[in-house]
């Protein structure tokens, strides 16, 4: 295979930073996110040759996003994998570069999932919008009363039953990333919590309380991918990709056991590609739709044996200052959660690893190498996974 | 009887078998001949070794609970006034896993490797759900 690392950079970056924007378009959200993130690599529209988007609310979102921002991109890729989808853009983008397709690429998102009231994890059949059943797998799905966090919760539940991880071990994860939070001014629930409030919270679908589900937010952002040539003129210091892996994972004609998840088979390529081990890893961003999200993709990225993420994410070990710190944002959990995730985790890497938080305690010391694992769907039933492993220029 | 205010499943060419022997109390499932393999849910080819070489078989309906969640918070109508249910995740003998909801019983006294088996209710003349209560 061709060197794929350091193939190509992330340049510029823009979180919009609304958690509630009734009065804003998607389309609106994105272009001012595509504007700014290319003000901050110091380029401009007609460096853009690749657009890549995803959207489970706007309909032809690569179509209507390049309508909207009248551009006329000779790359384009629409993969809609769930929350984890910006990682595999980032996937293609990285390949689409190296290859000599194009030298410049955004990659954007967002949602008014808040303002327009989607029950994004208890919304049943409804969540999608879908008025009628496919005949498959729908139509043997469906009819149970389907609901996303049902869906992580039973396997929670698996995963408590086989290796007796507790309802405290996985409180500690929203206790871990809410502490984040409370550095980050823009996160939408700022204040610290613990595992007795977590572990008392209201069960939505047991074994997952409120507190271990994420919120609901508005919101988005975009990312500039350049090629190696691009980014060493921009205005910011370039923020490699080193390793990129993707994965799906779902019901194996009824026979997978999907207490192993994506992250299982997309993390060995990432490592392999960048050449780096476990140790290596500064930070990561991990998917955080629920607090069994979290547990379950450590483990399957190979951070703790199988069934040892309850111990693994106990004592602080995922806090600033502990030994993998992850989510310094205050991620899904408590920062904002627009219906799909995934470009959050680039967006934060970047600000960590261009050391933008220096001399403030949301600072990972040293910030090096970052490890981003983006889920989309849903572990019970079927889901993406996609790895991304980014460096300090 | 009232009227089913649940999703209804859409019926294709490759699963009418499946609805109709359910309509008359009997779950079916599909086995390779050519791999040997069972799977779940029923498609026109087999998702193992691609061929077409599938059956139809009577399964036995018993099973054990393999995963599950007590719902207590589902928007859907049909689903919302049904609160505290059981969505489970049930391994059939055969081997092959199907979702389901555990029925006839309290949520609280659903386990992990629970021994279960097949109940129909009729949602309509046309459908009947296949469901899952604790075997007797």
């Amino acid at each position: 295979m061709v060197d794929l690392k350091h193939g190509a950079a992330i340049v510029g970056i823009h979180e919009h930073v609304t958690r509630y924007a009734p009065d804003k378009s998607e389309l609106q959200i994105q272009g001012e996110s595509v504007i700014k993130a290319l003000e901050d690599a110091g380029l401009n529209k007609k460096d853009v040759e690749g657009l890549f988007t995803a959207s489970s609310s706007i309909r032809n979102s690569g179509m209507n996003l390049a309508d909207y921002l009248n551009m006329y991109p000779k790359y384009v890729d629409n993969t809609t994998v769930g929350g984890g989808s910006f990682e595999f853009h980032l996937s293609h983008a990285l390949t689409a570069i190296v290859a000599g397709r194009i030298n410049c690429a955004v990659i954007t998102y967002s949602s008014l999932a808040r303002s327009g009231g989607v029950s994004v994890g208890t919304g049943g059949v409804a969540r999608f919008g879908h008025p009628r059943l496919d005949p498959s797998p729908d139509s043997f799905e469906e009819l149970y009363g389907f609901t996303t966090v049902g869906l992580y919760a039973m396997i929670a539940q698996r995963h408590m039953h086989l290796y007796g991880t507790t309802s405290e071990q996985l409180a500690e994860i929203a206790v871990a990333i809410r502490k984040h939070a409370s550095m980050n001014p823009e996160a939408m629930f700022r204040d610290p919590i613990t595992v007795e409030a977590v572990v008392n919270a209201r069960v939505i679908s047991s074994p997952l309380h409120l507190l271990d589900c994420c919120l609901i937010s508005d919101g988005g952002g975009a990312l500039v991918v350049a090629s190696p040539e691009l980014a060493r003129n921009c205005r910011q210091r370039p923020v490699w990709v080193l390793g990129v892996g993707e994965a799906l994972a779902h019901q194996g004609a009824g026979q997978r056991d999907l207490i192993y998840i994506a992250a299982k088979q997309s993390h060995e390529p990432a490592f392999a590609m960048a050449g780096v081990t476990h140790q290596d890893i500064d930070m990561a961003m991990i998917y955080d739709s629920f607090t069994i999200t979290v547990l379950e993709t450590l483990e399957d990225l190979g951070f703790c044996k199988k069934g040892e993420g309850g111990d693994f994410v106990s004592g602080g070990r995922l806090q600033v200052g502990g030994e993998l710190p992850i989510n310094t944002d205050g991620g899904g959990l408590s920062s904002n959660h627009p219906g799909m995730r995934g470009i959050f985790l680039l967006l934060e890497a970047t600000r960590q690893l261009r050391h933008q938080f220096e001399g403030t305690p949301r600072q990972v010391e040293n910030c090096q190498i970052v490890l981003c694992h983006g889920t989309g769907g849903a572990l019970g039933s079927r889901h993406s996974g996609g790895t991304v492993i980014l460096g300090r220029d | 009887m009232a009227e089913w205010n649940k999703p209804l499943p859409t019926i294709s060419g490759e699963t009418k078998p499946y609805w109709d022997s359910c309509r008359q109390g009997q779950l079916m499932i599909q086995k390779c001949d050519s791999c040997g393999e069972y799977q779940f849910y029923p498609r026109g080819i087999c998702a193992n070794c691609w061929s077409n070489d599938i059956k139809w078989h009577k399964a036995s309906g018993k099973g054990t609970v393999w995963t599950f969640t007590v719902t207590y918070q589902n928007r859907t109508p049909g689903f919302a006034e049904d609160v505290p249910y059981v969505l489970a995740l049930v391994e059939l003998e055969e081997g092959v896993r199907m979702f389901t909801n555990i029925v006839e019983c309290e949520p609280r006294d659903v386990k992990i490797g629970m021994e279960v088996e097949v109940t129909f209710v009729r949602a309509n003349d046309q459908i009947s759900i296949p469901y899952f209560k604790p075997a007797a």
